[in-house]
């Protein structure tokens, strides 16, 4: 079974790198991007079809690992 | 003192921590990171700087959740020593030993440099040696040292005297000229609840030594001594 795994920055964490992209944007003369946010993103193969046993495996991946949960959320796909 | 320092991959800082801990008398063991056991009798653990794992994930994220710091939390909580010294300090952050998460420099370049610091306070086992409210000027070297975490966090570090040092100028006046990575308060350095933890970005163990310049960084090496002997 294919997921992903989705992180962010949560809402008011500053973002420089997001900012930093931002402007290159506005200097490619790339129009109506009003701001930009940086995350990740995970592709992860689960072992097996149960999908509850899916989601609970994404969700202490991303808990005890692949989000830092003082300033990312996540979310979980299953594809 | 027995000081263990723990080294991972990536860790690249561990040769001159054990020289300011030996220059200050301690008996210093290199502790891979897989081990699940310190050394015996050991009084202080010492997470060095570098790029463990490369900055993978998150600066400090993979080391944070080594076999050896389960060992690492079990010595502080029975109110062992522990100092994290930049990317020690992210893993400190990263393992859930102290608050926080330290985010891209504000300015997004890496910074390497020397920088002041402000002594918060004296009364603990780091900064003994140190005058209130001293200005120590030792090096800074990182690209993430902006320190972050809730405000009532931060409030509550303020609240405690959990801070141990701030970025200030020369004559110790702190504010955002002296601030070179944006974080929050001018943090470079917090303590645990029990003050036997501290995570700082700043490089003290690279001002040991008149012939590199300085030797403000030796205070803090001394005090952890002299606590412990």
């Amino acid at each position: 079974m294919k997921a992903r795994v989705t992180v962010t920055l949560k809402t008011g964490v500053l973002d420089p790198q997001g900012k930093a992209i931002e402007g290159a944007l506005r200097s490619l003369g790339v129009e109506g991007v009003a701001s930009v946010r940086q995350g990740k993103v995970f592709d992860i193969e689960i072992a097996g079809d149960d999908k509850h046993a899916a989601e609970a495996a994404l969700k202490a991946a991303s808990e005890k690992l692949l989000a830092n949960m003082v300033v990312e959320n996540f979310s979980i796909e299953l594809l | 003192m027995k000081a263990a320092i723990i080294l991972f991959p990536g860790s690249n800082r561990e040769g001159d921590a054990a020289r300011a801990l030996r220059q200050a008398g301690a008996s210093v063991s290199i502790v891979w990171h897989a081990e699940h056991e310190l050394p015996n009798g050991t009084d202080l653990v010492v997470l060095p700087g570098g790029f463990s794992y490369g900055d993978y994930l998150r600066c400090g994220a993979i080391a944070g959740r080594a076999h050896a710091m389960d060992a690492v939390r079990a010595h502080a909580a029975r109110g062992g020593l522990v100092l994290g010294i930049c990317n020690g300090f992210q893993i400190l952050c990263e393992s859930g030993l102290l608050p926080g998460v330290l985010m891209r420099n504000r300015d997004l370049r890496f910074i390497c440099k020397r920088q002041h610091l402000r002594v918060e306070r004296n009364d603990t086992a780091f900064t003994r040696a140190y005058a209130p409210h001293q200005a120590i000027e030792v090096a800074i070297a990182h690209g993430e040292g902006n320190y972050e975490a809730h405000e009532e966090t931060i409030r509550q570090l303020e609240g405690e005297g959990r801070v141990a040092f701030r970025y200030c100028d020369a004559n110790g006046l702190v504010g955002d000229a002296a601030n070179p990575n944006g974080s929050t308060n001018h943090i470079a350095g917090i303590y645990s609840e029990n003050l036997n933890v501290l995570g700082m970005m700043p490089h003290p163990e690279n001002f040991i030594d008149p012939l590199v310049g300085g030797i403000d960084g030796r205070g803090l090496f001394e005090s952890l001594f002299h606590k412990a002997a």
